[in-house]
């Protein structure tokens, strides 16, 4: 009887997927009809995505939804956020239940392939790190050996500890944690040596210490992991906006467009690019679908990429992320936005 | 009566009771019987001693001592340290920023009046049934009090609800009329039925045209907003008033002699009951958007709520039978005997001793039900778990743990302990065979 109804189950889920890959109409339809973004969101990750004591969502994965309804909309906070776990996710994003996912995801080959999603480029490159009491005395992660490590459950972290580790010819024992909190705890108390999650992560939870200065994170990172908005495979105009959104954001900063100035530059420049950009020049916004102060409106609310890095993970705030990998390409980083023409 | 005239001494009154002993009375009694009756006990009396006034000591400065007023966890640090070297007091300031947020979630501070009317509204509706000496007219407001609810937590016209409550009442109508009429056997189909279309076609139009003649209606509060303790109540209580009477329906059916009856509500409880909780609510969050047409929107808090309501009901129905079984087969004959058909029977003479046999493990099911809601913090719903963690997100509370749990503890501990105490009363009120 059971397995009769779980064969049904299953038979009638693939035809839900089969069924759910063939939207009729744009996204980029139904959100200027909503009139709403409907954006996969965090539960909750510090600098990425919280709720203030007034239940405004703010963070740098959150910028990225707003910048998305800013550039549609016109409005940035036209936004409907969607908390989503882990688990939950990528059902969201496939069903149809959310418009976008900006939501720390890491750019795997399956998932763009296999799960048929689209990701739309990288707000933030991330990289597994370690972190290790200072009284430890370790300088480096190849000094490990032997250690207990505290480590999330069912991530990619896992599997790339595991793989260090067996590289390197060295032994481990694993601590498994479910939640980052639960880390903190463990690691706090003594439970394991080390504690390895992304290095965004691991600044985040180094902050929240009584005493930061008694904890060190370890030079060597040992995974890639690009972070970033995705969409479903498919809706090319739909993914063209969003990919286009965090380009602006990137461009913006690197043309040196920012949030104070973006008004007396969209009179017009005499830099090309930056017209384009902003629309004084050329039609690029008619070919998104979008009007031409599209770009205009994510940088005058948003920010570019800068400043919304600064205002939520920089070294301004507790986290004190410094740009790293995530500089401009002129600085020395990856951020390398396509030209806008 | 003649008295002896010798000289005898006679006690003609009693003598006054002697107080007794001190070491035989009150405290002092107490003491030696329950504390130290032994040498054993002595010890083990003061080692427990010792033991609470150990924790005490830990913990009450801690609690008490705490910092109201900060606007981050370092803050917190920085008044700690200034206290002293080696204080370590709590941060309550967590709480006082954001009590507001566990108990309503998003919802629009200045709407917050609505889920407390809603909560007095529904305390006073349910007094009826939860104390049957207080006045009959309140069961009007018992039944009326769902509907209310539901417009004062969500908002929008009156009309909608109004609406909804008039189709119940046509379909008892309806339901009465065809139980007197040669079509009795067909009552509950026809009822059925019409209830069903009338949600379909009616339930809108009619709740427009009244909107359009009366405009009444609060703004309407989506239930993304809900989320905190309230999101819990609301899940726990839906779930809990709606799983009794499913509950009792499931076990009667499952001692039901027709066939199919029976087969359906042993295949249904069997099914819930065989896969956990989380599963079921990832199904409610995953699987059905898979067989929904894309683009509905099907609330997920309703559909966390079917769940829950679904799950509760299977467990229900195994303690209600279990209440069932215990009776004796003679309670049966004897109503049959009286000449008295099946829901009579049921209702005057099975029922009121099985459930009042089941009273601690339907409260027991009530009470896991109210704690299992927190469980939803796993399909991403906000409920005091989550927000604790969307809480911990923000770069100010980052690192808080026991504050926060210790608060959402209390609010779970005060219900549930309540649910209990009621129990105890009820069982006690309805102790009629050992007086």
């Amino acid at each position: 009887m059971k397995k009769l109804f779980l064969s049904c189950l299953s038979v009638a889920l693939l035809g839900g997927i089969a069924m759910a890959g063939g939207h009729e109409k744009g996204t980029l339809a139904a959100v200027k009809e909503r009139g709403k973004l409907v954006c996969g969101s965090n539960t909750g990750l510090v600098g990425f995505a919280a709720p203030d004591a007034s239940g405004n969502w703010q963070g740098f994965d959150v910028d990225m939804c707003r910048a998305v309804a800013a550039a549609v909309l016109g409005d940035p906070s036209a936004v409907e956020y969607v908390p989503l776990t882990t688990g939950t996710r990528f059902t969201a994003l496939a069903s149809g239940e959310v418009d976008m996912l900006s939501r720390n995801t890491t750019w795997t080959f399956s998932r763009d392939v296999d799960l048929k999603f689209e990701f739309t480029g990288v707000n933030y490159y991330d990289g597994q790190g370690f972190m290790v009491p200072k009284s430890l005395g370790v300088t480096s992660a190849t000094e490990l050996d032997g250690a207990t490590v505290c480590i999330q459950t069912g991530t990619t972290t896992e599997l790339n500890l595991a793989d260090f580790f067996r590289v390197n010819g060295m032994n481990y024992e694993p601590v498994p944690v479910e939640t980052n909190s639960e880390a903190q705890q463990q690691y706090l108390a003594n439970a394991c040596d080390v504690y390895t999650t992304d290095a965004s992560g691991l600044a985040a939870t180094r902050a929240s210490f009584e005493n930061p200065g008694d904890h060190v994170v370890l030079p060597e990172i040992i995974s890639k992991e690009p972070l970033g908005p995705l969409v479903r495979h498919g809706d090319h105009e739909w993914g063209d906006v969003v990919r286009w959104s965090l380009n602006a954001m990137v461009a913006a900063e690197e043309y040196g467009v920012t949030s104070q100035n973006v008004a007396e530059m969209a009179k017009g420049t005499n830099n090309p690019e930056i017209n384009r950009l902003l629309g004084s020049e050329g039609n690029l916004g008619e070919m998104l679908g979008l009007s031409p102060d599209w770009a205009r409106n994510i940088i005058s609310t948003v920010g570019n990429y800068g400043e919304s890095f600064e205002r939520n993970i920089g070294s301004s705030t507790p986290i004190g992320l410094a740009r790293g990998l995530n500089a401009q390409w002129t600085d020395g980083g990856l951020l390398y936005s396509p030209p806008f023409r | 009566m003649n008295r002896p005239s010798s000289k005898l001494f006679v006690r003609t009154e009693l003598i006054p009771a002697k107080t007794p002993p001190l070491s035989e009375i009150g405290v002092a009694k107490w003491v030696r019987e329950n504390l130290f009756s032994n040498t054993l006990n002595s010890i083990l009396t003061i080692l427990s001693f010792f033991l609470i006034y150990w924790l005490l000591a830990q913990i009450l400065p801690w609690m008490t001592q705490g910092v109201w007023e900060a606007g981050s966890l370092n803050e917190c640090r920085k008044i700690r340290e200034s206290l002293g070297e080696s204080t370590n007091v709590a941060c309550w300031a967590v709480i006082n920023e954001r009590w507001n947020q566990l108990l309503f979630g998003f919802y629009p501070p200045e709407s917050y009046w609505r889920p407390i009317l809603a909560l007095i509204l529904f305390s006073f509706a349910i007094s009826p049934v939860l104390f049957i000496s207080v006045r009959k007219e309140l069961y009007l407001l018992t039944f009326t009090s769902p509907f209310l609810c539901y417009w004062l937590l969500w908002g929008n016209t009156v009309w909608g609800p109004v609406s909804a409550a008039f189709s119940f009442l046509l379909g008892i109508l309806l339901f009465q009329q065809i139980s007197r009429s040669k079509l009795s056997i067909l009552s509950v189909p026809i009822t059925f039925v019409f209830v069903v279309l009338y949600w379909w076609f009616l339930l809108t139009p009619v709740a427009e045209q009244l909107d359009s003649f009366i405009p009444i209606s609060l703004t309407y509060i989506p239930s993304k907003e809900f989320g905190g303790f309230m999101l819990a109540l609301i899940i726990g209580i839906t779930g809990i008033i709606l799983s009794l009477p499913i509950g009792i329906l499931l076990a009667l059916g499952r001692q039901s002699k027709l066939l199919i009856i029976n087969k359906i509500c042993v295949f249904f409880i069997e099914i819930i009951r065989g896969v956990p909780l989380i599963v079921w609510l990832f199904t409610a969050s995953l699987l059905l958007n898979y067989f929904l047409p894309p683009g509905t929107n099907f609330d997920l808090m309703l559909r966390v709520v079917i769940m829950v309501t679904l799950f509760a009901s299977a467990y229900m129905a195994e303690v209600i039978r279990g209440g069932l079984a215990a009776l004796p087969v003679g309670q049966h004959e004897g109503s049959s005997s009286l000449g008295l058909n099946y829901w009579q029977s049921m209702r005057l003479i099975i029922l009121p001793q099985a459930l009042k046999i089941s009273i601690p493990g339907i409260v027991n099911t009530f009470i896991g039900l109210f704690k299992d809601t927190t469980l939803v913090v796993f399909i991403g719903l906000l409920d005091p778990i989550g927000l604790s963690n969307a809480i911990r997100a923000t770069t100010d509370w980052n690192g808080i743990y026991w504050e926060l749990f210790i608060f959402i503890g209390l609010l779970f501990f005060v219900c549930c302990f309540s649910m209990s105490r009621y129990s105890q009363f009820l069982e006690r009120r309805l102790q009629t065979e050992h007086r």
